[in-house]
């Protein structure tokens, strides 16, 4: 595997899986031309007059739509840790004796570990997505024998757009259907929220398979997958297990480190005057940022500012806050509670919106840069204020990268990470894996003290007089480390054998993922 | 013990954070023998490792097998771990294996210093201790008394030792609750040499207790070359202790407050305690009394509901108005309310700031006798005042150099 080095020093391999790579250049360096690609020319008096696209088993609609090895197989994380149709799909390509699968998922799930068999056996080649839990184990061990890509939820539909990434077959879980192939989240019993990212999918895939749980008479409204897509519908029992598909509630964090670093946020985004009239906000699901929410509710009360929009991830607390009219909307692209999928139902100013709107590289601009602030996590954090979310201190695959490579464009993004973990330093010299470099993040808030990249001279002036601990990140690291017991030793890995890449939202290999000596 | 081969102390587990287990047998030739699973093997193994050895090589332990089962426990618990295992199996070796002091850690404190707010740490949960500081309470409890249970007693003593040495406070007022007598007496020689600021006494009934506890604390000063002082708060959790308690307040200058814990008191009385504190009005009334009357604080008990901050505020309220001058805490989260409750209002504030502007323009002036307008105004008063402006200035209410 010939290494070449990218413009972060981090090395990547020159071809991944036999296709050649393009190493990151920089932050909005790398610009791609010619045209989005295109799926092929059909035509519709080739499907069914009478619009019944119903197949009779999974099977029969993958024999149909040409299954063969090596393909491309896209399936989608609606369905989150409840999916059970993935793991069906590949027990059918399995029984079909079909080998060398690229699965193209738009993230796994702990659930999806089943498929550890068919990664052994050779029915998949590789994961381009995400590699969670024991998949993220077994990738970085070495055993897959393809090389693993990890993408952003932007970098996806990028890599679709511009042809690096075509998808032979997409199987698209969908909650309610109707036998023309239209589909949506929303109704049935294994109701999950909006079907937003398999809609590029729909799109550009060649051949498309709907299969619902709950087959409705022409028409299925809404229609978030548009019929005119879709080339085969297939009814099953179920879908999955629906209590793991949409948690009732979200919770905030009871910790009260975590709280005081959401306090240190809310705070710090007052005293830079990012909270005034009219402002935007990147909101999430995570237990600190839910705290945020609730800690800028506040100050936005107590100084009488409105939002005019927060772009969701929304929760309970997001609607709370349009309730109380401190936001004109929320702009969701995701919905992570009950309290959520109402207020999308009930009041038309909490907008679903496709998650390309914000997530959209090849789009002409995109909600994520327009947004003042967004408040994301990381699993390690270095001195140049570069970020990993997708590796743990030991080397191993732990996340995906969701959306949070695409959200660092926000106008002020701040990491909110602890410290340390129980003895794991957070901030470290380097990062195991580069995921978001130090360019794009702004502040790194933890419950030691808040960190602003010295190049926003601008936010150090705003906060020079601030009674907030305001504090070098090389300051907030040597004390980490004396807490710690000293330098962590960097993980065990063969650097000659990397495992999975990372992609920025541009197409491009921002670092490698190396195989761990166990 | 004779006889005892293995000893073990600490904690495992899928739910165990930032602590380990610790298991010790000694055997008989085959030298040190140890197998370690740790969380944290790629980054620190080799540290854990390192410190196993060192501390065989200090204890002069020569033959044994070593497990260390570690969910990412920080040195200082770690070495605690392994002592208290090590005790387990030779109780008398009185060699103490003591981490180096933290150099933020060698404050001191003063007897009538801030006690609004004292946050009470589990003496045998290490992953509360690293960054209780970070909160800001004015005092950090660390207890060996009710949150402790009677087997963990000896491995509390060997990790709150070594918290005292090795954890950052911050600043914080660095406070150890001892178990009741007897058993107290035993736990002082594991925090006295470590530079405590207050030893809390629990389930205080006579003067006698208080001499104890400060004849034992002077003895473990004397032994260790130790000046700094250290004070006493007796806390009163019985309808015996009320009665007392002007005795037990006035029982030696270290007493720095009285305490009050309503717990026991009321399952002394009989009575359920209820949010209003009707049951308990005497017993509070008569412990600030008690306080006044000895001259130390008046500190109230905690509010055990962490979820209902309005609660809160309004007991802390209701316990500055009968002159009470602390609460404890059991949450993080609770110390803000406390401090902001207990703040002085504005109209306070403007009183004090006249006070005080006339105390130093007499004294400036060399007179005896400080006056307001037409009043006179004696100690106690400007004391009471000074007190206001250091609470506002502390809560952000007042610039600190308002006067110049």
């Amino acid at each position: 595997m010939k290494m070449i080095k990218n413009s972060l020093n981090r090395f990547i391999p020159e071809r991944i899986n036999g296709q050649k790579q393009i190493p990151f250049k920089g932050v909005d360096k790398f610009i791609s031309r010619g045209r989005i690609v295109n799926p092929p020319i059909r035509t519709c008096s080739e499907y069914p007059a009478d619009g019944n696209k119903v197949v009779k088993s999974l099977k029969d609609a993958l024999k149909k739509a040409g299954l063969k090895d090596g393909m491309t197989i896209s399936t989608h994380h609606h369905l989150r840790n409840g999916d059970q149709l993935t793991n069906i799909l590949f027990d059918t390509i399995h029984s079909m004796g079909v080998k060398n699968i690229r699965w193209f998922p738009s993230a796994s799930f702990p659930c999806h570990s089943y498929l550890i068999r068919y990664l052994r056996d050779g029915t998949i080649h590789h994961i381009e997505g995400s590699m969670n839990g024991p998949l993220g184990k077994f990738t970085t061990e070495g055993k897959m024998k393809g090389v693993g890509i990890l993408r952003s939820h932007g970098g996806r539909y990028q890599s679709i757009q511009d042809g690096e990434v075509h998808i032979d077959i997409a199987v698209i879980a969908a909650p309610t259907a109707d036998p023309f192939g239209n589909a949506n989240g929303v109704n049935g019993k294994s109701a999950c929220g909006g079907l937003g990212f398999a809609l590029a999918d729909s799109e550009y895939a060649d051949k498309v398979i709907v299969v619902t749980d709950n087959l409705v008479p022409f028409p299925c409204v809404p229609w978030q997958i548009q019929g005119n897509n879709v080339d085969y519908v297939v009814q099953v029992d179920s879908l999955g297990d629906s209590s793991k598909i949409v948690s009732g509630t979200t919770e905030m964090t009871k910790s009260p480190d975590r709280l005081l670093i959401a306090e240190y946020i809310a705070k710090f985004m007052d005293e830079v005057g990012i909270v005034k009239d009219g402002f935007s906000y990147q909101a999430g699901a995570g237990g600190t940022n839910l705290a945020v929410i609730l800690f800028l509710k506040e100050i936005m009360k107590a100084k009488g500012i409105k939002a005019r929009f927060i772009r969701g991830g929304s929760t309970k607390y997001l609607v709370e806050l349009m309730q109380e009219g401190l936001t004109d909307y929320i702009l969701d692209g995701q919905t992570f509670d009950l309290d959520g999928v109402r207020s999308m139902r009930d009041n038309p100013n909490h907008v679903m919106t496709s998650p390309f709107t914000s997530y959209n590289y090849h789009g002409k601009g995109n909600f994520a840069s327009m947004v003042d602030a967004a408040i994301l996590g990381a699993t390690e954090v270095d001195v140049n204020f570069n970020a990993n979310v997708v590796s743990h201190s030991d080397g191993y695959l732990l996340h995906g990268i969701g959306g949070w490579q695409n959200c660092l464009y926000s106008k002020c993004t701040i990491i909110a990470v602890p410290s340390f973990r129980d003895r794991i330093p957070v901030i470290l010299d380097e990062v195991t894996t580069l995921c978001g470099p130090g360019e794009l993040i702004d502040v790194i808030v933890t419950e030691r003290g808040i960190a602003i990249n010295p190049k926003r001279k601008d936010l150090l002036n705003a906060v020079r007089n601030s009674s907030l601990p305001i504090r070098s990140i090389k300051e907030i690291q040597k004390e980490v480390y004396e807490i710690c017991g000293g330098v962590p030793a960097k993980p065990n890995v063969n650097k000659k054998k990397v495992v999975a890449v990372v992609k920025w939202v541009d197409g491009t290999v921002i670092d490698s993922i190396y195989k761990v000596i166990t | 013990m004779l006889g005892v081969k293995k000893g073990s102390a600490g904690k495992c587990g899928n739910n165990v954070r930032s602590d380990c287990f610790v298991e010790i047998e000694l055997t008989k030739g085959k030298g040190i023998k140890s197998s370690l699973q740790s969380k944290v093997n790629s980054m620190y193994g080799q540290d854990i490792n390192d410190l196993i050895i060192t501390m065989c090589d200090f204890f002069e332990i020569k033959h044994a097998e070593i497990l260390v089962e570690d969910n990412g426990a920080l040195p200082f618990t770690l070495a605690a771990r392994f002592e208290a295992a090590y005790k387990k199996l030779r109780p008398d070796d009185t060699r103490e294996f003591l981490p180096s002091m933290n150099k933020n850690n060698y404050y001191l404190t003063q007897k009538d210093r801030m006690r609004r707010s004292r946050l009470y740490l589990p003496g045998n949960e290490p992953k509360f201790y690293t960054n209780a500081g970070l909160h800001k309470p004015d005092g950090i409890i660390l207890d060996l008394e009710d949150s402790v249970s009677p087997s963990e007693k000896d491995s509390a003593r060997y990790l709150v030792r070594n918290a005292l040495c090795s954890v950052d406070f911050y600043g914080a007022e660095r406070m150890v609750r001892i178990n009741q007598l007897p058993m107290g007496l035993n736990d002082l020689k594991f925090v006295v040499p470590h530079n405590v600021h207050v030893i809390l006494i629990p389930k205080c009934e006579s003067s006698i207790t208080v001499k104890d506890v400060e004849e034992e604390i002077n003895m473990i000063k004397a032994m260790n070359n130790i000046s700094a002082e250290i004070y006493l708060m007796p806390i009163i959790e019985s309808a015996l202790g009320v009665v007392k308690s002007y005795e037990i307040a006035a029982a030696s200058d270290k007493v720095c407050a009285l305490a009050v814990g309503l717990e026991d008191y009321t399952a002394d009385l009989g009575v359920e305690r209820t949010n209003e504190g009707r049951e308990s009005l005497y017993a509070r009334s008569a412990i600030v009394n008690a306080a006044k009357a000895a001259g130390v604080q008046a500190i109230d008990t905690v509010f055990s509901d962490v979820n209902d901050m309005e609660g809160l505020r309004a007991s802390v309220l209701e316990a500055k108005s009968l002159g009470f001058e602390g609460k404890g805490c059991i949450h993080p989260r609770q110390i803000q309310v406390v401090h902001d409750a207990f703040a002085p209002s504005e109209k306070e504030i403007e009183k004090a700031k006249k006070i005080v502007l006339a105390f130093s323009e007499a004294e400036k002036n060399g007179l005896g006798v400080v006056s307001l307008g037409s009043k006179m105004i004696d100690a106690p008063v400007v004391k009471r005042a000074q007190h206001t402006i250091e609470l506002a200035i502390l809560n952000s209410l007042l610039d600190k150099n308002w006067n110049k």
